[in-house]
């Protein structure tokens, strides 16, 4: 089946099999690698992207239907060259150790940070349930999203 | 030019994040080469089975199938080898069967590998890896180490009786500990079981292999905690192929915990396979796959007492071990219950006779090997699990009684190492330092009465003690050896300056998580006295550097950055002679710092980037001095780094659910002197999380025939971060006295302290409930925990 759909603002049209995972399509036919795999049965989180900018598990959906969505991965989550407030929140708070659940981390609180601009931290480690992380014990993952809120809700009071 | 001394001690944030963040990280299945090709296993659904046939006809037609390998076209190569000897305690050798790339006789756990489907894509190879067909007999199955050795027991190999690979001992003679315990005025036993685990890295396993026919050459890419062991091992051991015709690359590993230490058969076959279809071989395992067939970790079978006499001082140790080993020798499986768990049955306490008996098993589970921490948690978890159910029964404070019997502080400079019964020299240690802190955040008086008022209330509070010793940083050839090595084990490590002054350091150990290229860049920066920027830190590729011996047992920075820094010390050297040349001076007169030769007394100098020039682009050099300012060095420390420290859990237990809650955690670690506070802070935060996990929620549960039941995500439970508070982290420092860095390790402390904290926080919160429990089998879920009220209601 053929498909349409746009990735981090780029058109991409594919012949695909009926079959094939999204997380599949996204790295092994437009070799975005960044979205991850780590466990192919929607429980571990690490292949989440955004879909018409809701999170979503890039496992649990065929690539056929995303047809005509927009696709948001880690790879479009930097604007010029700048990095996400919730980027730099990973790095300045050590949010990070092997990396290989981050990206999925990333575009899962990207979307819980534009409905909880203001979290608690009871309220990031439940948004975190979703995902797995076997490095860290989340206590800095928590605060590098605590770091992205508080910058993030400065920048928007600076046009003031 | 500005100090980069201070940078030592320094949370510097690490420079490998940029690509992780971004998704530029380069893991194993990211890669895709010319050609390449994808790998479908075939693996056996039983726990023992005999294999009478595999017709692999219809599956070879298949759209896509280039080739299919079963058990029979593999038979003539070797197995994986196992890299530790251990004997029997009449000096027999271990039994070390085959472990065969793949299966042709019987199939001994689930998992273990019949086939391999070779096609041009992944859902290809899949697809005709489920029309393999293959006819099995069920055999019956064992599962359980003890129940293995017993008379009449299922054999999981022919060669083995009673599944014994090997029975060992270690400490003082039976009698003597005998002797101990019988004259005590008390004498505490726990039988308990230390439950399976499954490491879990969130990347799965996944190896790329692939054959250039012009040059005769292998590229093996692998998600590996060490190339080049794995190429050794590969090459000298498996398929014989010259190592100098192998490259292995380790490129960013999604951690690995210890499950990424051991050779693989799957890293062989693959490599083999490559040459013989002249194509790359790509595999990456499914969760599931992972669940099976990576190695295992812990597993054993324990019966503990420990003696103590009228003041609480412990009088003797006698334990009991079976060790389940799986199916088949993992790289390191032997040592793991032995050298890693025997000789840390002192603990931190001066207990005076200990005698530790192993017995070590093949059933028909996965193969088990190092998990995080390897064979010290089991010894504290036993150790500290003991201290506090003796405080209980003899009604004494759990932390008095553990000061009672703690090793006095001594530096290992001006006071000599602490010689253990148990083989061990620890380095240095201020025991009672980690304790006094760790109460002190606790408030403990004061937790201690909140305690009665809320368990008048009905309420359950508890709190656990666990206080630590571990034996890190494993190198020392001559003892590695003298324990069964067969192999040394120093570490590489190489400094090249460029000709402009930028330096590109190699190192034989592995970074997957820890932050190598931050830390290793740390302690050249400052030795240098140059800026981090100018420095590269290369890793995981053997076409890069000589050797090395990878990372695990926490060895990296103590035994890694001191081979670095051996080197640096080198280059100084020889910048010095290089500098005496430009400045006409003698090189006895040079001295090095922040960056610059100067000639002493004087201001005469010459700055780090200039010598380095120099040293590529000379003019008119003395006959005695060579151009270039490159060193390798093999570092090979004098003992094991020991650290140590207290952690303290509190929970509450629901009456009416038994659910336990952790409520918090204080973690007192002395890992020596501190290069990245907040690098170490990571480590220690990950482990806690996995040893919190152990004592509350992960467990590999088989059942009678071999199946594991929870091979996945949904099924075994990892903590998520709803399930654990912030913890308290703190450090004390005694550095380590033998290496140039003064470190000892951080990567497992945070597993091994944990689990027996936690376990004890939750007996003690029932105690204080009038349920005098002796334990709870791990993890403790709330219907455990329950039911354990539930007998001991009117206790
Ligand atoms: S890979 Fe999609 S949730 Fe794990
Ligand atoms: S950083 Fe390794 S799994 Fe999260």
């Amino acid at each position: 089946m053929q498909i349409q759909v746009k990735v981090n603002g780029a058109d991409y049209t594919h012949e695909v099999e009926p079959r094939l995972l999204l997380v599949h399509f996204l790295r092994d036919v437009l070799h975005l690698t960044g979205t991850h795999i780590g466990c192919d049965t929607s429980i571990c989180g690490a292949c989440t992207i955004l879909v018409n900018g809701k999170s979503t598990k890039s496992c649990t959906m065929f690539a056929v239907q995303a047809d005509g969505c927009e696709l948001t991965t880690v790879e479009g989550l930097s604007q010029n060259g700048e990095l996400h407030p919730l980027q730099e929140g990973f790095k300045e708070m050590h949010g990070l150790q092997c990396g290989f659940c981050t990206p999925g981390i990333l575009m899962n609180m990207v979307n819980f940070l534009e409905h909880h601009p203001n979290p608690s931290e009871e309220e990031i480690r439940h948004a975190l349930k979703g995902n797995l992380c076997r490095c860290t014990g989340y206590q800095n993952i928590v605060k590098s999203v605590q770091y992205a809120a508080t910058k993030m809700l400065k920048n928007e009071e600076v046009p003031a | 030019m500005s100090t980069t001394n201070g940078i030592i001690g320094k949370s510097v944030k690490r420079v490998e994040d940029k690509r992780f963040i971004t998704g530029k990280g380069r893991y194993t299945d990211d890669i895709v080469l010319p050609l390449q090709t994808y790998a479908s296993f075939v693996r056996s659904p039983y726990a023992h089975a005999k294999i009478l046939g595999v017709d692999t006809e219809i599956a070879q037609a298949m759209p896509g199938v280039i080739k299919i390998y079963t058990g029979a076209d593999v038979a003539d190569i070797n197995g994986v080898p196992c890299g530790w000897q251990v004997n029997f305690k009449n000096g027999d050798t271990m039994k070390e069967p085959k472990h065969a790339l793949l299966v042709a006789d019987k199939a001994r756990y689930v998992g273990d590998a019949v086939a391999v489907v070779i096609a041009e894509t992944r859902e290809q190879a899949k697809d005709a890896a489920q029309m393999v067909v293959v006819d099995y007999e069920e055999l019956p199955v064992v599962v359980d180490a003890a129940e293995a050795v017993k008379a009449g027991a299922p054999l999981v190999h022919d060669s083995v009786p009673n599944n014994m690979c090997y029975d060992w001992e270690l400490g003082n003679p039976k009698e003597e500990v005998n002797e101990a315990l019988a004259a005590t005025a008390h004498i505490t036993t726990l039988e308990f079981v230390n439950q399976r685990m499954i490491p879990n890295a969130i990347e799965p396993r996944s190896y790329n292999a692939s054959y250039d026919a012009t040059s005769e050459k292998y590229t093996l890419y692998t998600s590996t905690q060490n190339p080049h062991v794995i190429r050794l091992l590969m090459c000298a051991f498996v398929l014989g192929i010259p190592e100098h015709k192998v490259r292995v690359v380790g490129p960013d590993v999604g951690g690995g915990f210890g499950s990424k230490i051991f050779h693989y058969t799957e890293e062989a076959l693959l490599t083999w396979a490559s040459k013989n279809i002249n194509r790359p071989i790509k595999w990456t395992a499914e969760r599931t796959e992972s669940f099976l067939t990576d190695a295992h970790g812990r597993d054993h079978v324990t019966k503990a007492e420990m003696g103590f006499d009228t003041t609480g001082k412990i009088v003797g140790l006698r334990i009991k071990t079976f060790a389940n080993l799986g199916a088949y020798l993992s790289t390191f499986g032997p040592c793991i219950p032995t050298y890693l768990h025997g000789t840390l049955l002192q603990g931190l306490y001066t207990t005076p006779k200990i005698n530790v008996d192993v017995t070590a098993v093949f059933t028909n589970t996965t193969p088990v090997d190092a998990y995080r921490g390897a064979g010290r948690p089991e010894a504290t978890y036993l150790l500290e699990r003991l201290l506090d159910l003796a405080a209980h029964e003899m009604e004494m404070d759990p932390a008095e009684l553990r000061l009672r019997n703690f090793i006095p502080p001594f530096d290992g400079v001006n006071q000599p190492g602490y010689q253990t019964q148990v083989a061990l020299q620890y380095d240095s240690g201020n025991y009672e330092g980690v304790l006094y802190k760790g109460l002190e955040i606790l408030g403990y008086k004061e937790f201690r009465q909140k305690q009665q008022e809320s368990a008048q209330n009905g309420k359950l509070l508890g709190v656990g003690f666990s206080t630590y010793i571990e034996a890190c940083g494993l190198a020392p050839s001559a003892v590695a050896g003298a324990l069964g090595a067969r192999a040394g084990l120093y570490e590489m490590g190489h400094v090249r300056v460029q000709p402009t002054g930028k330096v590109t350091v190699f190192t034989g150990t592995h970074g997957h998580g820890q932050g190598h290229e931050t830390t290793f860049a740390q302690v050249v920066a400052s030795r240098l006295g140059i800026p981090m920027e100018d420095i590269e830190i290369v890793h995981g590729d053997t076409d890069a550097m000589a050797f090395g011996m990878g990372t695990y047992g926490s060895r990296s920075l103590a035994v890694g950055g001191s081979a670095i820094v051996k080197s640096i010390d080198k280059i100084i050297e020889k910048g010095k002679k290089i500098a005496a040349h430009r400045l006409e001076a003698s090189a006895d007169d040079m001295e090095f710092e922040e960056g610059k030769f100067t000639v002493k007394g004087t201001d005469k100098s010459v700055s780090f980037g200039d010598v380095a020039l120099t040293a590529y682009v000379p003019h008119v050099y003395p006959p005695d001095l060579e151009p270039g300012l490159d060193f390798s060095s093999f570092y090979d420390p004098t003992n094991f780094t020991y650290p140590f420290g207290c952690h303290i859990a509190v929970v509450e237990v629901e009456k009416e659910t038994g659910k336990v809650k952790l409520q918090r955690f204080i973690a007192v670690d002395d890992v020596g002197n501190i290069v990245n506070p907040m690098i170490v802070e990571g480590q220690i935060h990950g482990g806690v999380a996995q040893g919190v996990g152990q004592a509350l929620y992960e467990g590999a549960e088989y059942d009678s025939n071999g199946q594991l039941t929870n091979a996945s995500y949904m099924d075994y439970c990892m903590p998520r971060a709803d399930d654990l508070p912030m913890f308290e982290t703190t450090n004390q420092i005694t550095p380590c006295p033998h290496n140039p860095l003064g470190v000892k390790g951080a990567g497992e402390a945070g597993t091994i302290g944990s689990t027996p904290a936690v376990v004890n926080a939750v007996i003690d919160a029932l105690w204080s409930g009038g349920h005098k429990v002796k334990d709870i089998r791990m993890p403790l879920t709330p219907e455990r925990v329950w039911r354990a009220m539930q007998t001991t209601k009117n206790g």
